[in-house]
């Protein structure tokens, strides 16, 4: 029982952190019918971000900030910029030229880190380092628990920001209908980019929180890129609390599987999970079959 | 540029294969064996996605079975001409049942589950180690003998000494023209248009009474048949396969194969291949940076040109070439 919790809660707390880039992937997809297969770099990139200014002397909240500016920057503003806008106007964005795009996008941002920084994994400054608590006999990390709690406080936030400021129903207008949107007077290209910001953000967050896990490598993105898109479709394609019931789910799932069932066939887990929804329930757990939401 | 049949410009596109490995060295030519693989896969997943518009990122997985396949047969024994038929039939049905999710499922949801079929052959291939060899893989794969032909060998072979390499990539030049030939007359086949139906209008192409169904699944089949063969081929010329040359990577470079070369032209998946495969090789000089430089160039063709480089090709041409002219007073006509 105390194992189970302990399995439980850190599934949890690493899911939570997946549903972070899960997120950002369901809301990109809805605002600019946008698959981004490149997700996984999003996530993989920011915590280099963080290593360079951190080798430049600043200090690690500091670096934080400026590899999070770096990051909505050249995530956000340029990959809208300079990828998809230009594809869209040349009428085949969401297509599958715009797929392979971004998974060209994926082998230079991994290929410029191995070349420019380094292949070899990299010590990465924890967030938060706590010690253990002591539940009920199951011990349990305090980095753990602060990670869910972040990663909720985030994803309540920005529900929040979505239903109940103006910018925010916006947005879901823009992601509902663009051009009945644009009749009353929404700017639906500025909504669009908001979107691609907030992706930008919540995947580096997501890097920030994950990488003391995993280390800093070039090629962390296609792990967490896979998950992503799982935990998306999972949870369900048009909804925020879809993608972060995924996103916990495969957590737990991926633990409570290496732990008691087999370790081999762990990472075949989510597979079977994502070909079993898309072919039973293509809308997602949560997902509704008609009508789109930010 | 009319002047010239299409016959003869692959009449001399043939001459330039078959003389081409001679007096190189073994590094060419297996460059070129691998060329020719890639393509025979890409030409598979060129009818699943090019005609057909069904995606799918499981190609690698395909070669994967067919390559396991051909290698467990011929190293108990049995001769590559039986091994290399039952791998690509296996693969026809493997195909199949991937098909069946392309029933329910379309576009991004379809790449995804493919996506996660190709990532679970590759963990059963790692994991199943008494069957697959676990991560050390299978090698030592014999290379077949075809009596006077017998690629293991080196020896004359009509006044020319040929290399075994040389040998094998004669073998993987036969297969690719058999199959190019078989696909070119399945694409002006009934079977060909019913592809295309499916992929312009799903619908119109039911009401003209055509059964969906069955050519999305037969789609994914052949398709993925093609996979299994260019698998079966890999197995006796690299001589050494392993979980991860099937990973989903490949899928994807297969992929970029068609779609640069041109989805839904025939001759794009073998162009796709020759820049997928060979541009690595011209950039070397450039060392780690080639893959920067490639995916780079990927993404202005995507903005640019998403019909691939046969699409650019067609572009330059029907512009050349003497074009109606709409009469103006016509247009005029029009608008008024």
């Amino acid at each position: 029982m105390e194992q189970f919790l302990q399995v439980l809660l850190s599934g949890l707390a690493t899911g939570s952190i997946y549903a972070l880039a899960a997120i950002g992937f369901t809301l990109v997809w809805q605002a600019a019918q946008t698959v981004n297969f490149a997700q996984g770099e999003f996530v993989m990139l920011p915590a280099f971000f963080v290593l360079i200014a951190m080798n430049s002397g600043l200090p690690l909240p500091l670096a934080l900030i400026v590899a999070l500016a770096v990051s909505v920057f050249v995530l956000g503003f340029l990959f809208k910029k300079a990828i998809v806008e230009p594809m869209q106007k040349h009428g085949n964005g969401g297509g599958l030229s715009l797929i392979i795009a971004t998974m060209a996008l994926a082998i230079f941002l991994k290929e410029s880190v191995k070349e420019f920084y380094g292949a070899e994994a990299q010590p990465y400054p924890p967030l938060i380092s706590g010690g253990t608590w002591n539940i009920g006999g199951a011990i349990v990390s305090v980095t753990d628990i602060a990670h869910l709690a972040i990663s909720l406080g985030v994803v309540v936030g920005l529900t929040l920001f979505l239903n109940r400021t103006r910018t925010g129903r916006a947005m879901q207008a823009t992601a509902q209908n663009p051009a009945v949107a644009e009749i009353l007077g929404v700017d639906t290209n500025r909504m669009v980019l908001y979107t691609f910001l907030i992706n930008a953000a919540l995947a580096s967050l997501a890097s920030f929180l994950i990488t003391p896990v995993y280390l800093a490598k070039f090629s962390n993105g296609e792990y967490l890129g896979l998950i992503a898109f799982i935990a998306a479709i999972v949870g369900g394609f048009n909804q925020i609390r879809g993608a972060l019931a995924g996103g916990l789910l495969i957590g737990v799932l991926d633990n409570i599987t290496a732990t008691y069932i087999t370790a081999e066939y762990r990472a075949a887990i989510p597979l079977v999970l994502l070909i079993g929804i898309i072919l039973f329930r293509p809308q997602g757990l949560l997902g509704t079959s008609e009508g789109r939401t930010v | 540029m009319n002047a010239i049949p299409k016959w003869l410009w692959i009449a001399l596109g043939l001459a330039v294969l078959i003389v081409a490995p001679i007096g190189q060295g073994n590094y060419f030519t297996l460059i070129l064996c691998s060329w020719l693989m890639f393509t025979i896969a890409a030409m598979g997943l060129n009818l699943t996605l090019g005609y057909a518009g069904q995606i799918s990122l499981a190609q690698a997985s395909f070669m994967a079975v067919g390559a396991y396949i051909t290698a467990l047969l011929t190293l108990n024994g049995i001769h590559w001409i039986v091994a290399m038929p039952a791998a690509v039939v296996a693969c026809f049905f493997i195909g199949l049942l991937v098909g069946f999710p392309a029933l329910r499922v379309k576009g991004h949801f379809l790449a995804f589950v493919t996506l996660a079929f190709n990532t679970l052959v590759v963990l059963v291939l790692r994991n199943e180690d008494w069957l697959t060899g676990g991560s050390y893989g299978k090698f030592n794969m014999p290379r077949p003998d075809f009596w006077i032909f017998n690629t293991a060998r080196k020896s004359d072979v009509l006044g020319i000494a040929l290399s075994s390499n040389q040998k094998i990539y004669y073998l993987c030049l036969i297969t690719f023209v058999v199959f190019a030939a078989l696909m070119y007359g399945l694409i002006r086949s009934p079977w060909g248009r019913a592809f295309k139906g499916l992929r312009e209008n799903p619908i119109r192409a039911e009401s003209l009474g055509l059964d969906t169904r069955r050519i999305t699944l037969l789609a994914f089949a052949i398709g993925s048949a093609g996979g299994g063969l260019a698998g079966s081929l890999m197995s006796p010329v690299v001589q050494f396969i392993e979980p991860n040359s099937f990973a989903l990577v490949h899928s994807l470079r297969i992929l970029l194969m068609v779609v640069v070369g041109g989805a839904g032209y025939f001759f794009g998946p073998m162009l796709g291949a020759a820049v997928v495969i060979l541009l690595p090789e011209f950039l070397r000089f450039t060392q780690g940076y080639y893959l920067i430089l490639y995916s780079v160039a990927v993404i202005i063709l995507m903005v640019y040109s998403p019909s691939g480089l046969m699409g650019i090709g067609d572009r330059i041409l029907s512009k050349l070439r003497p074009q109606r002219v709409v009469r103006g007073d016509m247009k005029e006509g029009a608008q008024l």
